[in-house]
């Protein structure tokens, strides 16, 4: 691994271990059944070289913004590298959201160079938006068939120039990404992060879960996501690592990769871990009964023998089977993006396959805490990283409070949100607005929000701001779109819900209509934006002097009703 | 050859079986997500049957967005 307290950049990281790790595999492309792609280091440098000189030709300047939007491929972490080569900062968005949406981004990051995949331009380059991503000026697209009418971009595969293109040294304070946590489609939050905070967050990560070469990572996660940037692009390449990328996300194929390409580390979120587990229960459950019970002796007996740590060469001697359906190199499943539930990760631990959960937020880099194994506890997100000071303040009388930390790994602040920052950064102190508190042994346990907001079981965040543009014009006096849980706390992680506070008119009663027209409208989002259940609630919405609904004091208001009556099925 | 409206027909038939909803109450302008109570992984595993079923490849990408039967069926009836 190279001591990354001798550098100032994730640029020039990068360019050091392309040429320390040249021979060793860098990454893996597969497409369903066949491998596409096997690259080393340095057949990854001779591709990002010439992209980064064109980009230098184009007029690319250092601390200029590149997006991103691709799904996880080798030719985004090529684009990557050619970014921070050239001084730039790299503005990854998720591929999952709108062409609206990443107009909307695109405009916000002043990105002035996109570089995305012919399927998504072929959606994105008609969508409104376009005229207002002013500073735009360069589009690259990948794979485009032969002849296709690109609306004015090129061909990421053509745009490159033969003579070595310049390294432009970047300093720790300097921003190296812009990374959206939410806000397509109200206030975007654009999280400017570092290379200081992408520096010590790998140092502090790979020194609980280390690479090295011949380690394989699987890149599952999208890679905008701040924890597949980091185990599936930095930590690994500057540990000389693979990373195997999959052109399908089918599980029958990702499944099937566990095996083909004897994984050690893959990251998933909780939905997709609890999907597997449902899988692997299965399948036990099929066992015939003599089977079963053999099996069930020997999780037992792993169970005890592992208690304290995680004993790897033990666990697959004694559950082979499991562990060759994974390949059996599989070293730890990373999971994050959202909370965990314990019965989920203790299901994996008892297998003998760590399960290393945490806890951590765009803003704070990749990870707060993590799970150090030792021993395993799936009641808490784990101990504050190395690095990481981690408080709670205002503690109830159970000790539950406020989690706040203070890092070389929080953000710079948000993008053109000084107001915002401020309220978010106090005295150098990250507000998370997650509740929790410490137990005797230095674990976190997480015991819900204070902030109006939902995390999915899919990792993503969703504020109530971003999707109420849908209901606008309802035909009623007012409403508003609350996460249920900041009305009514329930201390969980899990099972949150969005709902929809409706005021009525004078006289007016709640239609067939006007629930069809909820109906159609909620349809329009993305299934994971969508609102659970709705309210109605008989008075006018406190307000701000410039007619801002005053969500906290309405919020306290609605806190008086019985959450299980007052929540209607849409 | 199938019709467009054989294939989106045959698309219902085959999610209500595989997911146990009773059959003739899925319509074509249906959300797949809402009706079914499925998430995006489930929605994968749908595409995978509905591959084998109509003997097809249909890449990640062309689902993207996709939640409701018709435009899956479109989808599909241009790479029969």
């Amino acid at each position: 691994m190279l001591n990354l307290a001798n550098y100032q950049s994730i640029g020039a990281a990068l360019k050091d271990a392309l040429n320390e790790f040249a021979d060793e595999i860098c990454l893996i492309e597969s497409d369903r059944e066949r491998e596409k792609d096997r690259l080393t280091y340095r057949d990854f440098q001779k591709r990002a070289h010439p992209l980064a000189r064109a980009l230098q030709d184009a007029a690319f300047k250092p601390g200029d913004r590149a997006a991103i939007i691709m799904t996880n491929q080798s030719k985004w972490l090529i684009s990557a590298y050619a970014i921070f080569f050239t001084g730039g900062v790299l503005v990854p968005l998720d591929y999952k959201l709108t062409p609206t949406e990443h107009w909307q981004l695109l405009q916000h990051s002043g990105a002035t160079t996109l570089i995305t995949e012919f399927p998504i331009w072929r959606q994105l380059a008609p969508a409104n938006g376009r005229a207002e991503a002013t500073n735009l000026h360069t589009v690259l697209v990948t794979e485009a068939p032969p002849n296709a009418d690109l609306s004015g971009a090129l061909p990421w595969e053509d745009f490159r120039a033969e003579a070595p293109p310049v390294f432009v040294p970047r300093t720790r304070i300097d921003p190296a990404t812009i990374v959206y946590s939410s806000g397509t489609g109200g206030r975007p939050k654009g999280c400017i992060m570092t290379h200081e905070n992408y520096l010590e967050q790998c140092v502090a990560l790979t020194s609980l879960y280390p690479f090295k070469p011949g380690f394989r990572y699987l890149s599952i996660l999208p890679t905008n996501h701040a924890i597949d940037f980091m185990v599936g692009f930095f930590g690994p390449f500057i540990c000389g690592a693979t990373v195997v990328h999959l052109r399908t996300l089918r599980p029958e194929y990702v499944r099937e990769a566990f095996r083909k390409f004897k994984i050690t580390y893959v990251s998933l979120v909780p939905l997709v871990l609890k999907n597997l587990q449902k899988g692997l229960q299965g399948r036990f459950d099929e066992l015939p009964c003599g089977k079963r019970k053999v099996f069930d002796t020997l999780v037992a007996i792993n169970k005890a023998l592992t208690k304290r740590r995680p004993h790897l060469g033990l666990s697959r001697l004694l559950l082979k089977q499991v562990h060759d359906n994974f390949g059996g190199a599989l070293r730890a499943i990373i999971v994050g993006g959202a909370f965990t539930e314990p019965q989920t990760l203790q299901f994996f631990y008892d297998l003998g396959i760590p399960v290393a959960n945490g806890y951590g937020l765009t803003e704070a880099g990749t990870a707060i805490t993590v799970n150090d194994l030792h021993p395993f506890r799936a009641d808490t997100v784990g101990k504050p990283l190395p690095g990481m000071e981690v408080r709670i303040i205002d503690p109830d009388a159970d000790g539950v409070g406020q989690v706040i930390v203070r890092s070389k790994t929080v953000m710079a602040g948000y993008l053109n949100e000084p107001e915002l920052t401020a309220e978010t950064i106090v005295d150098g102190w990250l507000m998370t607005g997650d509740l929790g508190r410490f137990d005797r042994d230095g674990h976190l346990q997480l015991f819900g929000r204070k902030k109006n907001m939902i995390v999915t079981e899919e990792g993503k965040n969703i504020y109530p701001e971003d999707i109420e543009a849908v209901f606008d014009s309802l035909p009623v006096k007012e409403f508003c779109v609350f996460a249920a849980n900041y009305i009514w706390p329930q201390r969980s992680m899990v099972g949150e819900q969005l709902i929809l506070v409706i005021h009525l008119e004078p006289g007016q009663s709640f239609t067939e209509d006007l629930r069809q027209d909820i109906i159609l409208r909620n349809g329009r989002l993305l299934n994971y934006k969508r609102i659970h259940g709705m309210v109605l609630f008989d008075e006018d919405f406190p307000r701000t002097a410039s007619l801002k609904i005053k969500r906290n004091v309405l919020a306290e208001r609605l806190t008086t009703l019985d959450r299980a009556k007052a929540i209607q099925p849409i | 050859m199938r019709t467009i409206e054989q294939t989106t027909q045959e698309i219902l038939d085959l999610a209500s079986r595989h997911f146990n909803v009773p059959a003739g109450t899925l319509g074509p302008d249906d959300d797949f997500f809402r009706k079914l109570g499925i998430d995006s992984l489930q929605t994968l595993e749908l595409l995978s049957r509905l591959e084998n079923h109509f003997g097809i490849e249909l890449p990640d990408y062309e689902v993207q967005g996709v939640s409701d039967f018709r435009t899956l069926a479109s989808r599909i009836q241009s790479r029969l």
